[in-house]
């Protein structure tokens, strides 16, 4: 998925970092908590009674109770009082910007303190000790219902977990060739180490009941009609599968690529010195994805990265601590600047950029006339991920009501049409969070397994 | 081994020196007639075991040292595997228990090295432990060699609770009044200098034997002596801690954790009429100043120090010696003995309280920080008067229900957040009443 960049040198042949330091670099950005600093931490946590912490989590973790078990050093407990209420906890607990959730209401943020605990390294410390023998979850006896769950993602997986805990089979139909989502192809690798998102998956399907079918994509070989028809119920955990696109001449032309493409190939490597390096690049966006790819570009060898939003620092929704990150990595931050032309060599090769700068009058973002130009080997686009809207082209899907190009839930997770529901990045209420994909997942399992035992009854 | 004193590195005003005034103020004691620089003994115990030790206990600027505890010969034999801990959850230890005998060196060793240490550091304390069985003729051999060692005095070793009792000795004495004051006797018949005679709290009321003591002609008491304890057990395994191969037994209880029980009985004995002068030298978790400043305010007239200094080390008598002095300084008294029993007068029986007297709980609202945790705690166990409210953007806020609060002080001690929630007295225009005198008190005695 890196062809756009076959012109450009590998990490090797740079030669920035030798093979070692490569692979430090890629290893845990946040190191984990030894038993000792989890059992420290772990007593500075006030046990608060309706804890803000609890509040503030998607996934509504009982969080000053898994604390207190880890102070017990009761580290199956802990793990179990997560999983109940987000069965993806250890990938959340590396990927979740707590410091924007539950860290951000720790009461121990208030005065002289200013400091929280630090709930997601403690809820990692939890989920990397546990040990189960077999699965911590049994299955309710079987219902007899079997549920389609379209994409293998935080949502889509934690769906499939909990209906299976209800007592239904569950069908996964998954795009890619390996289930995991976001967690396995985009996060970025220093925060995902040690192939955990292939693990945790291999965990929860030990639940049992659920199979996945790869290389199944809706509106390609896969219909949401058939899904319908074959299956008692329909979870639609699709993600956003589209990179948007800047919208200007010579978005095709080699050195240029989302970065979404580039993450999932530098996720999948063995061989982190065979990747492409531009040793000066340019990364257009302010998300966490944008972040990502700067910092990984950074850590790869690349000398100049530079990372252009069209708006403020304070309108950029990487948190603060992601900025951080990227700073740390020597990447330079460029605000009020939209992307104006894509600067081409002779041979039609990315060259650079030139910008508008931009200003905001009266709530518009308008450019101000002034432009400047950055060299660069390869343009980095990460400015948000669209709905991929061939996925629900089949006749039934086109029925979906959608709000904007996401899909319209209610607040069970029912979509628009009888026994579809859907969860996750591709629908209204999402907020880009894998946290708050799990809890759609587990909130739609809910209803479905409602839906279905009422018709039971009714029958 | 090492037993000869190494070079005192004292000097005027060094921290560790022997020197009675600290950050001027004159923190010498004359306990019964024994004289120390400073109220900051340490117990008999491990740490007084040889003149190695006290040596270093001296040099760090201990006042004083009740050398561990002499017996009859042949010297005791000691298990392996002695202690054990109740720990708090980061590993700091609430509460220490041994198992530990008497000395087990021979009497003519620690009587030479006693009479050497005493002849090197006359400034200092040096009371000479010993327990031996209890008939006169015991006493009266080991009592006279003691005397010829020119130490200070005698502590009565008749609290031990472990091991010791089993042959007769230690609290099994101290658990019977006659005895106390039997062996007391011989101890002055025998004895020419101060005799402290120390209490085992293994009984339901320590002022029967500090008035045994007293009695025998008891120059003062000690006290308290460890509490018979059980700390953890090996859950695996199934037996308690120390574990001595695969078996256990009881210990006794000492460290922070004894100290509220230690200080009762200090203040039973201090306000006991019975006892109203007898010199307490308290013993019971300290660890601080302000430990020592406590039992000193309950009557102590010094202090005896063992698992503070077991797990920190000697110079932790540093601090307690510069924290005692500036706080004498800064509230003005000049001396240990201005400010010894100065809260006894206040320490009385619950009949003669005021029932009219009425706190309640305030809550700093700029200080809280919504844990939640003075509401769950009043709601569920005590008296639902405090209100949980949901301002208008979404923060909480605890509020006192003042008319439902009978000011137990239990959210107080919950709150995270020192001075968060204060008890504050009303004003009820009501007398002091106190239950002896009110009329709801069907027993009640006319005023």
């Amino acid at each position: 998925m890196t062809s756009p960049l076959n012109h450009l040198p590998s990490a090797k042949e740079v030669g920035t970092y030798d093979p070692d330091t490569l692979a430090s670099n890629f290893s845990d950005l946040h190191p984990p908590l030894t038993h000792r600093q989890a059992m420290i931490e772990s007593q500075r946590c006030l046990y608060c009674f309706d804890a803000p912490c609890v509040e503030a989590c998607p996934s509504e973790i009982d969080i000053p109770s898994f604390i207190r078990q880890i102070s017990e050093n009761n580290i199956n407990g802990a793990a179990e009082t997560i999983l109940e209420a987000n069965i993806l906890g250890g990938s959340c607990a590396r990927v979740c910007p707590t410091e924007i959730l539950c860290e951000r209401s720790c009461v121990r943020n208030h005065d002289a303190e200013c400091q929280p605990v630090l709930i997601g390294l403690l809820q990692r410390h939890a989920t990397d000790h546990m040990q189960f023998e077999g699965h911590p979850f049994k299955r309710a006896a079987s219902t007899g219902r079997h549920v389609a769950v379209v994409g293998a993602g935080p949502a889509g997986l934690s769906c499939a977990h909990r209906l299976a805990m209800l007592g239904h089979q569950v069908s996964i139909f998954e795009a890619e060739q390996k289930p995991g989502g976001l967690n396995e192809y985009g996060i970025a690798r220093y925060k995902m180490t040690d192939d955990f998102a292939r693990k945790e998956v291999e965990f929860l399907l030990d639940i049992g009941g659920i199979d996945i079918q790869y290389g199944q994509r809706l509106g390609d070989n896969l219909e949401l009609a058939t899904l319908h028809k074959q299956y008692d119920s329909v979870f639609l955990g699709l993600g956003l599968g589209a990179s948007r696109a800047l919208g200007l001449t010579g978005e095709d032309a080699p050195g240029l690529m989302p970065a979404v493409d580039y993450i999932k190939t530098l996720r999948q490597t063995d061989d982190l010195g065979s990747l492409a390096v531009a040793k000066r690049c340019i990364v257009i966006g302010a998300g966490n994805t944008a972040i990502d790819m700067a910092t990984q570009m950074a850590r790869l060898g690349a000398s100049e990265v530079t990372l252009v939003y069209r708006r403020g620092v304070e309108a950029m929704s990487a948190t603060d601590h992601e900025q951080e990150i990227a700073k740390a990595n020597g990447v330079r931050m460029i605000t009020w600047a939209q992307p104006d032309d894509i600067l081409l060599d002779s041979q039609g090769r990315v060259a650079g950029m030139r910008f508008a700068k931009t200003r905001e009058q009266a709530g518009q973002l308008t450019a101000t006339g002034e432009t400047f130009e950055i060299a660069a080997d390869a343009i980095f686009k990460a400015i948000g991920q669209g709905f991929d809207s061939a996925s629900l082209s089949d006749a039934t899907a086109a029925e979906l009501a959608r709000d904007g190009e996401r899909i319209q839930v209610d607040d069970m997770l029912h979509t628009s049409l009888p026994n579809v529901y859907a969860g996750g990045d591709c629908v209204k209420p999402g907020q880009d969070l894998t946290v708050q994909a799990v809890q759609h997942g587990k909130l739609a399992a809910h209803a479905i397994h409602q839906a279905l035992a009422a018709k039971q009854e009714a029958a | 081994m090492k037993t000869s004193p190494s070079t005192p590195l004292s000097f005027p005003g060094k921290k560790n020196s022997g020197d009675s005034v600290v950050n001027g103020v004159d923190l010498s004691v004359n306990f019964a007639g024994i004289k120390a620089p400073n109220p900051f003994w340490l117990a008999s115990a491990p740490p007084t075991d040889k003149a190695y030790n006290v040596v270093r206990a001296y040099e760090a600027g201990w006042g004083g040292v009740v050398w561990k505890t002499l017996g009859e010969e042949p010297p005791a034999v000691n298990v392996s595997s002695r202690y054990s801990a109740h720990y708090g959850k980061n590993r700091e230890v609430i509460g220490f228990n041994n198992i530990e005998l008497i000395t087990d060196r021979s009497l003519e060793i620690n009587l030479k090295e006693i009479t050497q240490v005493k002849k090197d550091w006359p400034d200092r304390a040096l009371i000479v432990s010993i327990m031996v069985p209890c008939n006169e003729e015991a006493w009266a051999y080991i009592l006279p060699l003691v005397e010829a060692t020119g130490a200070d005095g005698i502590e009565l070793n008749l609290g031990c609770p472990h091991g010791m009792p089993e042959r007769g000795m230690g609290a099994a004495v101290g658990q019977n009044p006659d005895l106390i004051e039997k062996v007391t006797y011989w101890c002055k018949k025998h004895y020419s200098k101060p005799v402290i005679v120390k209490l085992t709290p293994n009984i339901t009321d320590i002022r029967v034997g500090a008035q045994a003591a007293l009695r025998g002609g008891a120059d003062a008491v000690s006290l308290i002596n460890t509490i018979n304890s059980i700390t953890s057990i090996d859950l695996d395994n199934m037996v308690a801690k120390p574990t001595v191969g695969h078996q256990s037994t009881h210990g006794g209880y000492c460290g922070s954790a004894v100290k509220p029980i230690a200080m009762n009985m200090v203040a039973e004995i201090a306000r006991d009429p019975a006892t109203p002068t007898l010199p307490i030298s308290g013993i019971g978790g300290i660890s601080c100043w302000r430990d020592a400043a406590e039992f000193i305010a309950l009557g102590a007239g010094s202090v005896q120090v063992c698992t503070a200094a077991m797990l920190n080390g000697f110079r932790i008598v540093e601090e307690m010696k510069d924290g005692l002095s500036r706080w004498m300084a800064e509230k003005g008294y000049d001396s240990i003995e201005a400010f010894s029993r100065k809260a006894i007068p206040q320490t009385t029986d619950w009949k003669h309280l005021d029932i009219n007297f009425k706190t309640i709980a305030q809550i700093d609202q700029d200080l809280c920080i919504e844990c939640g945790r003075c509401y769950i705690a009043c709601e569920d166990t005590s008296h639902q008067s405090i209100a949980k409210l949901t301002e208008q953007d979404g923060t909480r806020r605890y509020e006192v229900i003042e008319e439902e609060c009978v000011g137990c002080n239990l959210c107080q001690i919950t709150c995270p957040v020192e001075n968060c929630i204060t008890m504050v007295p009303q004003e009820t225009g009501q007398p002091f009443l106190a239950w002896d005198n009110d009329p709801r008190n069907p027993f009640r005695v006319a005023s």
